[in-house]
């Protein structure tokens, strides 16, 4: 069982898995810290998987595909920001709606592309290329690289300063003229943007494959690993290894015929989830969300 | 007739506006709705004109049951979204419940149980498997702290595998490998109407919202659950048991999505079984969100609202068969819809916005 072979290979399947969920948690940091939630994390994953996928097949390239990706969740991301920051809506049901929408447009953007239900497999000249050597993808050092930038960014930057300000006491934040509004929508349109890029990982590099359930869940696992992290970026990235770690487990277990002829695949697909309620169940109570978070900001 | 009343006044007082913001966010869902279908080549006319017809056609009574029967189950797990809101929790689970309350028919399908005893069992166990995994997320929310909305899913995803799991290896039934042991014959539940698939489960449901409203509005747990949902601090203050309250939402939430599970297996056509994927059952509890929020988390505005995206789920039946449409385009008509509600006077903002021009052009002269 301690054969470094098998601890390497068990290493690089976690990193894929581990990439989804913490790219969007680091983004929803950011989001939160600004004292904007966004719950439709896993509308943004499963949309940008879809649009990530049309536009490398259109194209012919991956990483245009990635920047495709990156683009959705950033536009969605500018929608929510402006509902929560400037026309201080419900940001709740406006996670939801989000949700919703992509449960209803990707089954239908499907159809409409391939003229199939609910299942497309990307073709390989149009997939995300593996690291030369190590056998990982490109998005490996990216989203570690994201997480250090982004930790560097909310603790050592005028503008991270600005958006923790916000996320603790906006009504003092605008006392000394920052404006909160913009802030907020800033930091809203980078969370997405994060998890636009997770959700264009999971189609066009990782699972190759575009489906209509294909975020299963993973945007979710993002805010409970958020939460997890303490709202720390660089938690976030020893906590996605975990949760990934998780993940890899149950798709190893599907590949042992011992455990196999116990628990049945269907059965063994409930074990992240599962995972992820008992991890939340049992760290919660020591993290601290920031203060002002989920309510918009008006003045008096 | 006195909850309508008070419904409509408690509405009025504030709020032609809350009508006027919902038929704005329709009026906007519908447009990107056509939008959609006129880029990716469908006749939007068409499309709505077959949607109307299939929801709405007077000419023959099988559509309106048609969009009764879609309007049942979502009734049911609007109100398990409404009475979490109602105390103050975001209880997305709907969907799990809903599952697990189907289970619970399955399992009751099992035993050889036939008739009113096959009913009765199957009721008590679909309400308990209901309740229990709503409870869950109850439980870990008053105790343990646990955002409901990240267990919620997490359950919902567990209930997907764990009866996806049931249906193919313990109750498969052994004349359709895509579904489920069925319901006995002498324990489906009545149709109301001839060759549709509207049963006697939509008055059932009727009754349960009527006596979700009588809980809320003139029961002391209701009275703790809408202190709690209202102001936690003023509630414990007050010396109402908050945990308790909370936990309560989860539970009768959980229980009126189990029944929403019992009432689409026994009572609707064709399958009363679970089929592959759970397809007869997947997204009615999400689709109950969108109910409560339309109907404004009350149980009267729920009734209309399950009416209408009843109608929405009868008519993209239409939608396909005439149109061409995908059905799943009226799902992300929903999600604009939701977006839309979730601007807060948006009405008020339209007014805003024309007063300042007014004035502007005024200044301007």
């Amino acid at each position: 069982m301690a054969d470094p072979v098998f601890i390497l290979d068990f290493l690089r399947a976690a990193s894929f898995a581990m990439i989804p969920i913490t790219l969007a948690a680091i983004g929803e940091i950011v989001t939160e810290k600004a004292g904007v939630v966004n719950i439709g994390l896993e509308g943004i994953m499963l949309l940008s998987a879809f649009v990530a996928a049309v536009a490398a097949e259109a194209t012919g390239s991956p990483w245009l595909g990635l920047l495709a990706g990156l683009a959705t969740g950033t536009l969605i991301g500018l929608l929510h920001g402006i509902i929560s920051a400037y026309l201080k809506g419900d940001q709740i049901i406006s996670g939801v709606g989000i949700n919703i929408l992509a449960l209803g447009f990707v089954p239908f953007g499907i159809i409409v592309v391939w003229n199939v239900a609910g299942y497309h497999p990307v073709p390989p000249e149009v997939q995300v290329p593996r690291l030369p050597l190590l056998g990982i993808s490109p998005l490996v050092p990216i989203t570690i690289a994201i997480a250090i930038a982004t930790h560097l960014l909310l603790y050592r930057t005028r503008l991270g300063m600005a958006i923790r300000a916000v996320g603790e006491n906006p009504e003092a934040a605008d006392t000394v003229g920052i404006r909160v509004e913009r802030v907020q929508l800033l930091a809203t349109a980078y969370g997405a943007s994060l998890a636009g890029l997770g959700g264009a990982f999971l189609s066009i590099d990782w699972l190759s494959e575009i489906t209509k359930e294909i975020s299963a869940g993973r945007g979710f696992i993002a805010l409970a690993l958020v939460n997890f992290a303490n709202w720390n970026t660089i938690l976030a990235l020893g906590g996605g290894l975990l949760f990934g770690a998780l993940w890899t487990i149950a798709e190893w277990f599907k590949t042992m015929a011992e455990i196999k002829a116990v628990i049945p695949v269907t059965l063994i697909n409930t074990i992240p989830y599962i995972a992820t309620l008992a991890v939340t169940a049992g760290f919660i109570g020591r993290s601290r969300p920031p203060a002002w978070i989920g309510r918009p900001y008006k003045r008096e | 007739m006195k909850p309508l009343l008070r419904f409509m006044t408690s509405r009025l007082r504030g709020s032609w506006r809350f009508l006027a913001e919902t038929m704005l966010a329709l009026a906007i869902g519908f447009t990107v709705g056509a939008i959609l279908m006129a880029v990716y080549g469908y006749d939007p006319v068409l499309g709505y004109r077959a949607l109307l017809e299939y929801s709405l056609n007077p000419s023959d009574p099988y559509y309106l049951a048609s969009t009764l029967s879609f309007a049942t189950p979502l009734m049911l797990t609007a109100l398990t979204f409404a009475i979490g809101v109602r105390g103050g929790v975001f209880n997305i689970g709907a969907e799990g419940a809903l599952y697990m309350g189907a289970l619970g028919v399955v399992l009751i399908a099992g035993t050889g149980l036939t008739g009113p005893f096959f009913l009765i069992a199957a009721l008590a166990s679909s309400l308990l498997l209901g309740m229990i995994w709503n409870g869950v997320a109850g439980l870990l929310r008053a105790y343990r702290g646990v955002n409901e909305v990240v267990s919620t899913i997490m359950l919902n995803w567990t209930a997907f595998y764990t009866v996806e799991y049931i249906r193919v290896y313990v109750f498969p039934n052994p004349h359709d490998p895509s579904k489920t042991v069925s319901v006995p014959p002498d324990a489906r539940l009545p149709l109301l109407v001839e060759g549709s698939e509207l049963s006697l489960g939509f008055p059932i449901a009727l009754a349960a919202t009527m006596a979700t409203y009588y809980l809320l509005w003139h029961t002391v747990i209701g009275y703790e659950i809408r202190a709690t949902g209202y102001n936690p601090k003023a509630a414990r203050y007050g010396g109402i048991r908050v945990t308790r309250a909370v936990l309560y939402t989860f539970l009768v939430g959980g229980a009126l999505s189990g029944l929403a599970g019992f009432l689409e297996l026994t009572g609707r056509p064709p399958h009363y079984a679970i089929t592959t994927g759970l397809s007869n059952l997947f997204g009615l509890g999400f689709d109950g969100i969108t109910v409560a929020l339309i109907g404004g988390n009350h149980p009267i505005g729920i009734v209309f609202a399950s009416i209408l995206i009843g109608a929405l789920d009868a008519g993209s039946r239409g939608m396909q068969i005439e149109a061409g449409v995908p059905m799943e385009l009226v799902r992300t008509v929903q999600g604009v819809i939701i977006i839309a509600l979730a601007v807060p006077g948006a009405i008020r903002l339209i007014q805003d916005y024309l007063r300042r021009r007014k004035l502007l052009i005024e200044e301007g002269r």
